[in-house]
């Protein structure tokens, strides 16, 4: 055992390498957005399958239901890419331990990613109540409830974790030592956007330009 | 780090206190080596039941006709044994050899994230019980009662509400789905593990090809288990809010199923065979006395296949009439994969070819492990040759190819590493005596179970089908096939016995009974919960043949 120690420090260390940099979080949730991608792909290659490459007319509503829909599923999703750009400020805010401009801007955050949610909520209602499109009316309802309201979900678990760490600064919990726990939690959130752009190139402009 | 062993009063540490805290001790531990023992126990006590399940098939089978089981009972237990082959067996006793050797073998201390490996054991275990419990709980409000009977690949429409009432569908599908998230868990675990934790020295490219074996594995279980969650929340979301995937009446496609499933399924099967590749690729160098041959084309070849076994999932479906340019691509990738495969197989015969070979139970069962998986191997190839698996699909001939690669590949090398590793994890040695016995019955048994379905499948015996006329020639076959279950059953029987047996009267094994060369072999057996004090430093891929042979250290060479 003693054998296999560094004796002569100076001697190992080029040959030895050097130290291990990465970082376990930021491994850790890379190999976790690679999973949570492969989730997706499920449900976005059954929408492009069904929707957008078979066009299944199953006598339900079918896409037009959401073309109709409007400008509030554009302007939410610049509002949701913008809250990447607001999430980069906040964590540099951090890292840097200026804590007021980190809670502006993770505040921010919140309030677009929270705008998002809203107009995905809205929309839904128009769809659910005024409609009457669910998931078993249609292999549009099936395929557009279940890719959509996966990504919504998401959002909310990267909304709910976003908003504990404003309540977590607000109290003084949240030191500029923990700025790489903060940038972590931030890829989360650039992966729930890039899904977003995936879910909405799929769902709201690949049928129209088709 | 700096850790103080003197001063840290760890769980072995505590004195004997009643059965109940030693439970909770194993309960409530986030130990790596504790946590890899509970899976591999876990997996092992499904592998008996799944073991009874197929005894159940084949004493149906045993002669024509035979009414002993109902076509109902002989479909979930067909089902239920593969299923549990699969989730509950393969993948957790796999992951537990890994869970205990990666973080030994790389010189550190635990897992990346103890506590997540913990919640992945829990999950899995509790996902197993969910499945099992459906063979009492899944009436339903129909009184359709029973464990699920659509098959471990559960194609739909079987799958839909028109065709299995009751609940024995949804545990399926929960069963598996949270198991998936426990595996899910330990891939993440491993890979992290093994990028960012390895001793100074540890390059990649010194690593054990044990340990890189399971580098790749929880890459294809990151990418491949979410496809499965993502397919099984589909046909949940079609059995409870009538949604449309899979049900062709609605315009869904059963073939999504089919490619979504497989897509999963292949890599899956190579999550099952890459771990048994690095065991073996341990065993061997250290029962010939010789370097592995070809490290770097050993590595190259584990990536190629890992890569590969994303593309050629189709070769499950040739018979479900896919355009000719399909299939055509799926199986010029399923040949093409056979090179590589190929290149290991090599690579192992050149590590014993000149060898001072010791024939100890390890080494049996990877010699085993060679042989069969071959015979395996090449059956692969000829059912990836289209018109032939036209012939032979879902016959006995599948059945026989695929427990030569999963039985007589997976399996004898995980009784290959129990035999190796027993040592270090409990620090008694397995009887050599029992383990020869154990061997020799499974060896023949396996043959004689599975060479003859080759035949009977050939003659055009179909699987999944209860029963068999007596006119058609198959009875020999069949009865071969439960013969040698019979004999697999008794070889079984002489390895629980030498475990029970050698547990507590094995000779003491010592921290290296082996003379190998990993870093396992440093620490004690069984190792503190620490692993190590201090962290070693590696400067070859043999760090203890350095230790044992200052005057001719591998580093000179590498």
């Amino acid at each position: 055992m003693t054998e296999l120690t560094a004796t002569h420090h100076a001697a190992t260390t080029r040959d030895a390498g050097e130290p291990q940099h990465l970082s376990r979080g930021k491994v850790g949730i890379s190999c976790l957005i690679i999973t949570e991608s492969f989730f997706f792909m499920c449900f976005i290659v059954a929408y492009l399958y069904y929707i957008v490459i078979l066009q299944v007319d199953d006598g339900g509503p079918d896409p037009s239901v959401i073309f109709r829909a409007d400008i509030m599923v554009y302007i939410a999703s610049v509002t949701l890419l913008s809250s990447s750009v607001t999430v980069v400020l906040a964590a540099r805010a951090l890292a840097a331990g200026r804590h007021g401009r980190f809670r502006a801007w993770l505040a921010t955050t919140l309030a677009l990613g929270g705008f998002f949610l809203l107009a995905t909520v809205l929309e839904w209602k128009h769809l659910i109540g005024d409609l009457g499109v669910w998931m078993d009316t249609s292999s549009f309802g099936t395929c557009f409830f279940s890719l959509v309201g996966f990504h919504a979900l998401h959002v909310v678990i990267g909304l709910s974790a976003l908003g504990l760490c404003l309540l977590l600064s607000l109290r003084g919990h949240l030191p500029q030592a923990q700025a790489e726990r903060f940038e972590i939690l931030s890829w989360y959130w650039h992966f729930v956007d890039v899904v977003w752009i995936f879910v909405f190139t799929s769902v709201y402009l690949l049928r129209v330009y088709i | 780090m700096t850790v103080r062993p003197q001063s840290t009063k760890t769980e072995t540490d505590t004195a004997p206190a009643g059965v109940l805290s030693r439970v909770h001790e194993w309960v409530t531990t986030v130990d790596h080596k504790r946590l890899g023992i509970m899976y591999i126990m876990a997996g092992l006590l499904f592998f008996m039941i799944g073991g009874i399940e197929a005894g159940v098939i084949r004493y149906q089978l045993s002669y024509p006709a035979n009414p002993a089981i109902d076509p109902v009972t002989f479909n979930q237990m067909f089902t239920m044994h593969g299923t549990t082959m699969v989730f509950l067996v393969g993948m957790p006793v796999l992951l537990g050899f890994g869970n205990y050797l990666v973080p030994l073998m790389i010189g550190t201390r635990d897992m990346a994230f103890p506590r997540l490996n913990s919640w992945g054991f829990w999950v899995f275990l509790f996902g197993g019980l969910l499945l099992y419990y459906s063979f009492i709980g899944s009436s339903g409000l129909y009184g359709d009662a029973g464990a699920p009977d659509v098959g471990w690949f559960a194609y739909s429409p079987l799958t839909s509400r028109a065709f299995s009432r009751g609940n024995s569908v949804d545990y399926w599908t929960l069963g598996i789905l949270v198991s998936g998230f426990g595996s899910m868990a330990t891939g993440i675990n491993l890979v992290v593990t093994i990028l960012c934790l390895r001793c100074r020295g540890m390059k990649l490219m010194r690593m054990p090809i044990m340990v890189w074996s399971m580098l790749i594995t929880g890459f294809l279980v990151i990418v491949a288990l979410p496809v499965l969650t993502g397919v099984q929340v589909m046909l949940l979301f079609d059995r409870f809010l009538g949604a449309h995937f899979f049900d062709p009446q609605l315009e869904g496609s059963v073939l999504l199923w089919q490619h979504l499933f497989w897509f999963f399924g292949h890599p899956e099967v190579y999550i099952l065979i890459l771990p048994a590749f690095g065991f073996i690729s341990e065993i061997v160098p250290v029962f010939s006395r010789k370097v592995i041959f070809g490290y770097n084309m050993m590595v190259i070849a584990l990536l190629w296949i890992a890569f590969q076994s994303l593309g050629v999932w189709a070769h499950h479906m040739f018979a479900v009439g896919l355009p000719p340019s399909l299939n055509a691509f799926f199986a010029a990738s399923t040949l093409l994969i056979a090179v590589p495969t190929g290149i290991k197989i090599f690579n192992w015969l050149g590590t014993i070819w000149g060898g001072r070979i010791i024939y100890a139970t390890p080494m049996l069962f990877a010699l085993g492990f060679v042989g069969l998986f071959v015979i395996g191997g090449l059956t692969g190839i000829m059912l990836a040759t289209v018109p032939f698996d036209w012939d032979v699909s879902d016959s006995y001939f599948v059945v026989g190819h695929f427990h030569y690669v999963l039985f007589g590949g997976t399996l004898f090398a995980i009784f290959g590493a129990i035999y190796y590793w027993f040592p270090k994890m409990t620090g008694r040695m397995l009887s050599e005596r029992l383990g020869r016995w154990h061997f020799w019955m499974l060896f023949v048994g396996m043959n004689l179970t599975f060479g003859p379905m080759h035949v009977s499948g050939i003659l055009g015996m179909p699987r999944r089908i209860y029963t068999y006329a007596p006119e058609r020639g198959l009875d020999i076959w069949n009865q071969m096939t439960t013969v040698g279950y019979a004999i697999q059953f008794i070889g079984i029987l002489f390895f629980i016995w030498n475990v029970i047996h050698s547990l507590r009267k094995g000779r003491r094994a010592g921290s290296d009974p082996w003379d190998a060369w990993t870093l396992e072999w440093a620490t004690s057996s069984p190792p503190p919960a620490w692993n190590y004090h201090p962290l070693p430093v590696v400067k070859s891929r043999r760090p203890l043949w350095d230790a044992k042979h200052p005057e001719d250290p591998d580093s000179e060479y590498e």
